[in-house]
């Protein structure tokens, strides 16, 4: 599978890899939230952490471990370095397409950056359900190949 | 010395020419390219005397009689021939009927033995596709248990091509022997690396490939018993009546003159060889895990060939490996299912879990490997492994004592 040069250098050089701790540790801060996606059988496990600043609401941190192809590597890693720094609201209006387009991935290779937006919004839900708040409607359909 | 790159570590799937063959070959394209059909002229005469040569070479090497050698355009076909050439000689009910006869195989076969049989199956003969255990090893004992009474043909590989086990050759031969049925076996990845006999090893059919022995691709042949039994095949390309009918077709003389050469130089080098890729493979394996934990070796770790190795690696996902050992050419168990890649069907067929399935390689070592280049594979590996480790969310949680199995896991 030939990559793009922007897949490649997330890949070599991952951004923000890492969480905010052990997986209880995590838990139990509320300014956490972690979204984790994908199933090992399907070959592609996501964990998007992101850590909220309870005075500006915006994300101070942001990190991602992923078990998955150099695209999903990539997609992960170039989610967490756009959503640093955004407000909550913001971050969920990422979408998969804009990752595709940024790292020019190929069709078979969207739903790699579809796991990367579950991931983000997985994160998000799992912050505002810590701190009293519903889910997020799901409001839109992905794009998806062909 | 500098080491090129990328290292070569897929002998499995096809070997690099041996000069000393490509040079025995040469003379065959501009000079004496005859056909060696041709009955009148000298052109002719030397094409058929270089393929006589030929042959005499790969009966050496098999322990088998010249006439019992037949040239093809690799193992796929030879298989396909032994497979379905003996179905159709020795069915129990003609074509358009069921009950035509029984096979027995198994399932981790290369898909050039596979799919004939399968074809077969939609044809109306029955196939038991013997399941092997964990050790991927098809001994006598389950070979056995698989006959029937109306049995035709049994046909088990030497050695797999995925995990480099061998099977119990010889004890099934001598099964089927004395069961009167007709042992095939698909000796691709056997023949030229480990010493064969056939009269020994009790085979009647047996397929090679010359470009899994450092000989040219597009050629092999397929052994054919004359006597104790005289198996008759029905062939399956009919023309000219070349190879004694079974086979119509000009011969490929240079890919034949190729394969004799390959053949000749394996008969003399291949103990050595064995030898020292045993010692290699050995390094290989035994550096990785020495130096990381959840991996495991698939298939037996005796009855294996010297120089294929399978590794899986726990905690890893196939594609993000392969990226990085970018700097080793090997084949890997295959990626994501989301992008309808499916993990190897050899590896599941031994029982390995879809993970682990997924994220395997196999590294084969060839005649020109060197211990430079097995340590260069260790550091990749072992580098690669723990980096993709770092950014393994498995990894933490196999690390913090979570059972992968009781996450609530989002399918998608
Ligand atoms: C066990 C086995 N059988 C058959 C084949 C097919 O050989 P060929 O490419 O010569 O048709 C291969 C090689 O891919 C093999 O490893
Ligand atoms: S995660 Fe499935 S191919 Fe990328």
């Amino acid at each position: 599978m030939p990559y793009g040069p922007k897949v490649i250098d997330h890949y070599e050089n991952p951004r923000n890899v890492g969480n905010f701790g052990t997986q209880e540790q995590m838990k139990s801060d509320k300014r956490v939230g972690v979204g984790l996606v994908g199933a090992p059988e399907c070959g592609d496990v996501m964990q998007l952490c992101i850590k909220v600043n309870e005075q500006t609401g915006k994300i101070e941190d942001a990190k991602f471990k992923t078990f998955g192809c150099g695209s999903a590597i990539a997609s992960s890693s170039l989610a967490t370095e756009w959503i640093k720094g955004m407000s909550v609201e913001e971050a969920a209006e990422l979408r998969n397409t804009q990752l595709v387009q940024e790292l020019s991935l190929p069709p078979v290779k969207i739903h790699c950056s579809v796991l990367a937006e579950d991931a983000v919004k997985a994160a998000i839900n799992d912050y505002r359900k810590k701190n009293g708040l519903p889910d997020m409607a799901e409001d839109h359909d992905h794009a998806k190949a062909g | 010395m500098a080491l090129k790159l990328p290292i070569y570590m897929d002998n499995a799937a096809t070997t690099p020419c041996d000069p000393r063959v490509v040079e025995a070959m040469l003379p065959y394209f501009t000079e004496m390219f005859g056909n060696a059909g041709s009955r009148n002229h000298s052109y002719g005469w030397a094409a058929e005397t270089a393929a006589d040569t030929a042959r005499g070479q790969v009966a050496k090497l098999l322990g088998c009689t010249d006439k019992e050698v037949l040239f093809t355009s690799g193992a796929t076909e030879s298989n396909n021939l032994a497979i379905k050439g003996v179905a159709y000689m020795y069915q129990k009910a003609p074509a358009g009927q069921s009950g035509r006869g029984h096979i027995v195989t198994c399932t981790i076969e290369h898909k050039a033995v596979l799919d004939p049989c399968k074809r077969l199956q939609k044809e109306g003969f029955d196939v038991t596709f013997i399941e092997p255990p964990a050790d991927g090893v098809v001994t006598a004992e389950m070979v056995k248990a698989a006959m029937r009474a109306d049995t035709i043909l049994v046909t088990i590989m030497w050695a797999n091509n995925e995990l480099g086990t061998i099977n119990q050759v010889r004890e099934i031969g001598a099964l089927c022997k004395e069961r009167g049925v007709i042992f095939h076996t698909d000796a691709t990845q056997w023949v030229g690396k480990m010493p064969t006999n056939v009269e020994q090893d009790n085979v009647d059919l047996l397929s090679l490939s010359a470009h899994k022995l450092f000989g040219p691709k597009g050629v092999g042949a397929l052994y054919v018993r004359r006597h104790r039994p005289r198996v008759r095949l029905q062939a399956l390309q009919e023309g000219g009546g070349q190879e004694r009918g079974f086979r119509s077709g000009t011969h490929n003389i240079t890919g034949i003159v190729g394969l004799g050469k390959a053949c000749e130089i394996a008969m003399a080098e291949m103990e050595r060889d064995a030898l020292r890729l045993a010692k290699l493979k050995s390094k290989l394996e035994a550096g990785v895990l020495a130096q990381l934990d959840s991996c495991v070796v698939n298939g037996n770790a005796e009855k294996r060939l010297p120089h294929i190795s399978n590794i899986s690696f726990g905690f890893v996902e196939g594609e993000g490996l392969m990226m990085a050992v970018k700097d080793i050419a090997c084949s890997s168990g295959s990626a994501c299912t989301s992008a309808s890649l499916e993990p190897s069907y050899v590896l599941k067929g031994i029982g390995v879990g879809d993970e682990l399935a997924h994220s395997s390689l196999r590294l084969s070592l060839g005649k020109w490997t060197t211990e430079a280049e097995v340590d260069f594979a260790i550091e990749q590996v072992v580098q690669g492994v723990k980096k993709l480790r770092v950014m393994s969310p498995l990894y933490d949680m196999h690390k913090e004592g979570i059972d992968l199995s009781s996450v609530q896991w989002a399918h998608h």
